[in-house]
């Protein structure tokens, strides 16, 4: 092993050696990609045969291939589409008004340490507060329409964003303010030029957290209260039972997370380049 | 027993997959109780090639052993970074008993040793401070005390002292001269410094870069200690000026490439 010794014929004086190796070559160690996927392939294998050898009842656990059945009548007959479309109508526009608000109420949070003083104790004690019961007294204020809809997923994306960017802010080096002002920014320009880029590593942690939020938000809001709606479209099948029906709608929802954090890894690496 | 460094080569694919050949053909020895000093300009890979003789990275080719090694352990590496690398939730004390830590040493003989290099690097009276509140200077010397204390066959340093100023450099170049004296430990020591490379070093190595070889390897023959003193002055020129025409033409290459 580590050990090896020379076997020149007669050699006998002192010709133990001990190689140095590399100790911390797991470090750099590259798997390659098409592992991952051969993991998924594997699980849905192995589920796909404990439905088809009868190990786990149907109405349980259908299996892939029913679930997949189940999805293309769905989309062929358009009901796939509908629901689909109006969640991302709702995720989308609340997100980015979240997501907005959330980045220019963090920068200025983080910028001035009067707001800061000021609101700093406002945002962290409704941040705790689990939004999904803000929804009776969004509902009573809006009323059921989109609107409330909207507003639970930006007030969910909201908080996350806002505590993010403003702990990016306060992590800016100040050396670089410092040298912006030196060379003549004016605060407009020391937040546009050296704070924001400074802050967006943050900023995406934060925009990431809250993808996460703004699904789960989206899905109970539809749930209480939605005709259309991957949430409610779920609900509807479960009350039916029709669970391949439910498992095309958890689905959807797995890929769109994953939709949704790959969009904002690739602007994410983007806006970031030198990271 | 000495550590061979024998035909070591290092190529790596850089960031416009083109093949970048680091090092190439190394050959060296340290024997033992010797003080080797790699010097090269900047991007000579140096510290590539302590980073490979410490087992922190796979060489291309050829192999670093130690020879005549009898023990059935292998033996001991003490490293000390360019970035210090002391973990900043341990004290100076918790970081220095580190690598005795993890050879399993019992707690009062850690003890022993943890104050032995503690007095020895001058840290005595902060061992409960955490990094965070020591100068540079007292951090690389409770990283040097970290390394000695595991009495390592070979110690390897990366431009220890690079992050200091120049007056706790001067300081701190003495005190490793004065501490080098009293362990003898076989060293592999990594600076861009001239100067720093006669003060300490039994054999100087120049690299010349692109690809990373050796140009050439001096011998320095001054007393180990007082190189500072005027009777020395101008061999002490003498070298520092023969290592620098050696290195000058490639220095000014780096700086053109940036």
């Amino acid at each position: 092993m580590a050990q090896s010794s020379d076997t020149a014929a007669g050699q006998v004086q002192t010709s133990q050696k001990h190689i140095i190796r590399n100790r911390v070559s797991f470090l750099d160690q590259t798997i390659p990609t098409y592992v991952s996927v051969l993991g998924i392939i594997g699980i849905l294998v192995i589920w796909e045969l404990l439905c088809r050898l009868g190990l786990v009842p149907p109405l349980f656990l259908p299996a892939p291939s029913a679930i997949l059945g189940a999805g293309w009548d769905m989309l062929v007959n358009g009901e796939l589409a509908q629901n689909l479309l109006a969640s991302l109508y709702r995720i989308l526009i609340g997100y980015a008004l979240g997501s907005l608000c959330g980045i220019v109420f963090g920068l200025i949070l983080g910028f001035s340490r009067w707001v800061d003083a000021i609101l700093n104790p406002v945002v962290y004690s409704i941040y705790p507060i689990p939004k999904i019961a803000l929804l009776p007294l969004i509902i009573l204020w809006l009323g059921i329409g989109e609107t409330p809809k909207f507003t639970m997923i930006a007030l969910g994306v909201f908080f996350p964003v806002v505590i993010n960017t403003y702990s990016g802010v306060r992590n800016v080096d100040p050396i670089l303010i410092k040298a912006s002002v030196t060379f003549g920014s004016n605060y407009f320009n020391v937040i546009r030029k050296v704070i924001l880029p400074g802050s967006l590593p943050m900023i995406f942690a934060g925009l990431k957290l809250a993808a996460g939020t703004s699904l789960l938000l989206l899905v109970s809001a539809e749930m209480i209260a939605a005709q259309q709606g991957v949430g409610s479209m779920i609900l509807h099948y479960g009350n039916l039972m029709i669970i391949p029906k439910l498992m095309v709608g958890v689905l959807i929802l797995s890929l769109l997370g994953l939709l949704i954090n790959r969009g904002l890894q690739w602007l994410e690496n983007k806006l970031i380049p030198w990271k | 027993m000495r550590i061979v460094v024998e035909n070591v080569e290092k190529r790596f694919v850089d960031s416009k997959k083109r093949e970048v050949t680091a090092l190439e053909n190394i050959n060296f020895s340290i024997e033992e109780e010797e003080f080797v000093v790699l010097v090269g300009p900047s991007g000579c890979g140096k510290s590539t090639l302590l980073n490979i003789v410490g087992g922190l990275l796979s060489p291309s080719g050829g192999e670093v052993y130690f020879e005549g090694w009898q023990d059935s352990k292998p033996p001991r590496l003490g490293i000390v970074f360019q970035e210090i690398a002391l973990f900043p939730w341990r004290t100076v004390y918790q970081n220095i008993v580190f690598g005795l830590e993890e050879q399993g040493m019992s707690k009062a003989e850690m003890k022993e040793k943890g104050a032995r290099y503690i007095e020895m690097v001058g840290l005595k009276g902060f061992e409960s401070a955490y990094p965070k509140q020591l100068s540079g200077g007292m951090r690389q010397r409770a990283g040097i005390a970290r390394a000695l204390a595991i009495e390592p066959h070979l110690l390897l340093m990366d431009e220890p002292f690079s992050a200091l100023d120049a007056q706790t450099r001067t300081l701190m170049q003495e005190e490793l001269l004065s501490i080098w004296n009293r362990t003898r430990l076989s060293t592999l020591y990594v600076t861009h410094n001239i100067q720093e490379a006669v003060y300490l070093a039994d054999r100087v190595i120049v690299l010349s870069r692109h690809p990373g070889q050796i140009k050439e390897i001096i011998r320095i023959d001054l007393p180990k200690i007082g190189r500072d003193q005027d009777k020395h002055r101008e061999a002490f020129e003498a070298y520092s000026n023969q290592i620098w025409q050696l290195i000058r033409h490639d220095a000014q290459e780096a700086l053109k490439e940036g």
